[in-house]
């Protein structure tokens, strides 16, 4: 083909490129790769969903709501788990949050040289102790722990709401908030850091040089132009926490129930999964389990789409403020 | 030459010398600077007038490991002393960066009021961004989005936004640290015009790659020179019309004639 002929729309001239073999070679393991990262989270739904189907067809969507949890009596309801799930995992991402945004901003801008790399490193480290581990210390200390301090202290200030009422078991929907917070600060943390360590210097500078402290300078200004990054740390940490299963398992009290109170046992969508799945003897005690599974697969696609249109949104909101 | 701040001096350092760890990067620098009067710092890369300026509104010291010994005057007295508080110094003497850094989560009008301006009422503060953005021949780009993000402001107009934002905290020296250098010609030739326009009110002490910005905007230029051992010296200060047209100093003579550097 040649260019344009006289009085036509100009055309380009195609050429041809040059592919290599390897390029060619490595352009298909790629796309293989990531059509492997497809189908595998379609066969995982496709799969729960059918292991799922009897139940589904025999509950409909009033599993969702309800509350009884009865294999004897052939009652499957969903709720007091997701209940458990939903508040155990709000309390770890209050405090993981509160906590590793202000040990990351700490490490960042105010930690001296010599101690920021070995707690980096310390904290890094704690990410990598195995949930297991967690879950019997959680059990053999922080269990006892919330009984005879935590718990009464909350409850002697607090203990006109709902929230910190009633007896203290010591298991319960607060301590399994408590062991999963210990085990999600250290990703908020890490990842926050870097957020904020990747800030400009440029930015921090122009704070101090309007005659702002560091602390001003932390808040006002360095937080703020992280805040995309550190809310991602959030949400990861944060379906970490949703799914997170052998730790909450043993402080958790494992009891299908919903109450007001924080100190009440519970139970959560995971527990009950890796907790009954051994004992499931019917069919439909299996394909309700299963559902769980389904659920917390919404669950954790619904907490990252969601944070994902916070991100979008905040990011499109800096067009305008 | 002496350390007292006479009348026409706002600022002077004394025997002054700045350190990142064991490394020496301005050496001894004793050097006067006249009142709404701009100062350009020249000489060639290396050769310490960044960390000069950094060390007159105590900025070096927030780096890892950066020191400094001798004295910084304002008004004849010590920046460095013990008790001086080192907000209060940036509050008097501001600071303009290479690079436009203006906040990217602020809006405009919070930008300029970043220097935190507390007790005014709204519409005091409203005043004082106008004005500041005004002194800096922004506010007719700026004056219908000032609640809209600094980040779709063309780099010439975040710098001048820089520069009314640091002007907004009315400190009495402007520092500026190749305020151009990442410029095109036109935004360099608008924030020059703002350099002279701005010296009627603020000392302003400018670091400058460029020989012909010095000798068009400033009415003192400094040449600094590294040494052998890496260590800036200020070689020659002096009116700009003396120093660009008889310099006293041969380094200067062969800076300035393009010998190096």
């Amino acid at each position: 083909m040649e260019n344009a002929q006289p009085g036509g729309a100009p055309q380009f001239r195609r050429v041809a490129r040059f592919v290599s073999p390897t390029d060619r070679g490595f352009a298909a393991i790629v796309y293989a790769g990531s059509a492997l990262f497809a189908l595998l989270i379609l066969g995982l739904f496709i799969e729960l969903l059918l292991g799922s189907w009897p139940s589904i067809a025999k509950f409909g969507p009033a599993f969702i709501w309800h509350s009884a949890w009865n294999p004897i009596a052939n009652q499957f309801g969903a709720l007091p788990m997701i209940y458990g799930t939903v508040v155990t995992s709000l309390i770890a991402i209050i405090l993981a949050a509160f906590i590793g945004i202000l040990a990351a901003v700490y490490l960042a801008d105010f930690a001296p040289r010599w101690l920021a790399a070995p707690l980096s490193f310390l904290i890094e480290l704690l990410a990598a102790v195995p949930s297991v581990v967690y879950g019997l210390w959680g059990l053999f200390v922080l269990a006892p722990f919330v009984r005879t301090s935590i718990g009464p202290a909350l409850q002697s200030v607090l203990g006109w709401t709902p929230l910190f009422s009633g007896p203290i078991y010591g298991v319960g929907l607060l301590t399994g908030g408590l062991i999963l917070a210990l085990m999600i600060v250290p990703t908020v943390t890490a990842i926050s850091r870097d957020v904020v360590a990747a800030i400009p210097r440029d930015l921090r500078e122009a704070s101090m040089a309007l005659g702002s402290t560091k602390w001003e300078t932390a808040m006002r200004v360095v937080l703020p132009a992280a805040r995309v990054g550190v809310f991602g740390a959030c949400v990861l940490a944060l379906g970490r926490a949703l799914g997170e299963t052998i730790a909450v398992t043993m402080v958790i009290g494992n009891r299908p129930e919903i109450s007001a109170s924080l100190f009440a046992p519970s139970y959560t969508l995971a527990s009950v999964i890796a907790n009954e799945f051994t004992e499931a003897t019917t069919d439909i005690y299996i394909s309700a389990l299963i559902q769980l599974g389904l659920i917390l697969f919404f669950v954790s696609v619904v907490v990252n789409a969601l944070a994902r249109v916070m991100i979008w949104s905040v990011r499109g909101s800096e067009r305008t403020l | 030459m002496t350390a007292v701040a006479a009348p026409a001096e706002i600022l002077a350092t004394d025997d002054l010398s700045a350190y990142y760890g064991e490394h020496k990067a301005v050496g001894d620098v004793s050097i006067q600077f006249r009142r709404k009067a701009v100062t350009a710092l020249i000489g060639p890369s290396g050769c310490g007038k960044t960390t000069l300026l950094r060390c007159l509104n105590r900025i070096h010291e927030v780096l890892f490991d950066a020191r400094v010994t001798g004295r910084v005057l304002l008004d004849g007295h010590d920046i460095y002393a013990t008790d001086m508080d080192p907000m209060r110094v940036r509050r008097r003497i501001g600071m303009v960066f290479q690079r436009p850094n203006p906040f990217p989560t602020l809006s405009i009008l919070d930008n300029v009021l970043a220097c935190g301006r507390h007790g005014l009422t709204r519409e005091q503060k409203l005043q004082v961004a106008e004005r500041a953005l005004r002194a800096a021949a922004l506010w007719d780009e700026v004056k219908d989005k000032l609640k809209t993000s600094p980040l779709r402001l063309s780099g010439g107009q975040q710098q001048r936004l820089c520069i009314a934002r640091a002007i907004a905290a009315e400190p009495e020296v402007l520092l500026m640290d190749e305020p151009t250098a990442s410029l095109d010609p036109i935004a360099t030739a608008v924030i020059e015009e703002l350099m002279c326009s701005l010296a009627k009110e603020f000392t302003i002490v400018a670091v400058t790659h460029n020989m012909q910005q010095a000798a068009r905007v400033s009415d003192v230029t400094a040449f600094m020179l590294a040494d052998e051992t890496r260590i800036g010296r200020l070689i020659e200060v002096d009116d700009t019309s003396k120093l660009f047209t008889k310099p006293r100093d041969p380094r200067t003579e062969d800076y300035i004639t393009g010998r190096f550097g």
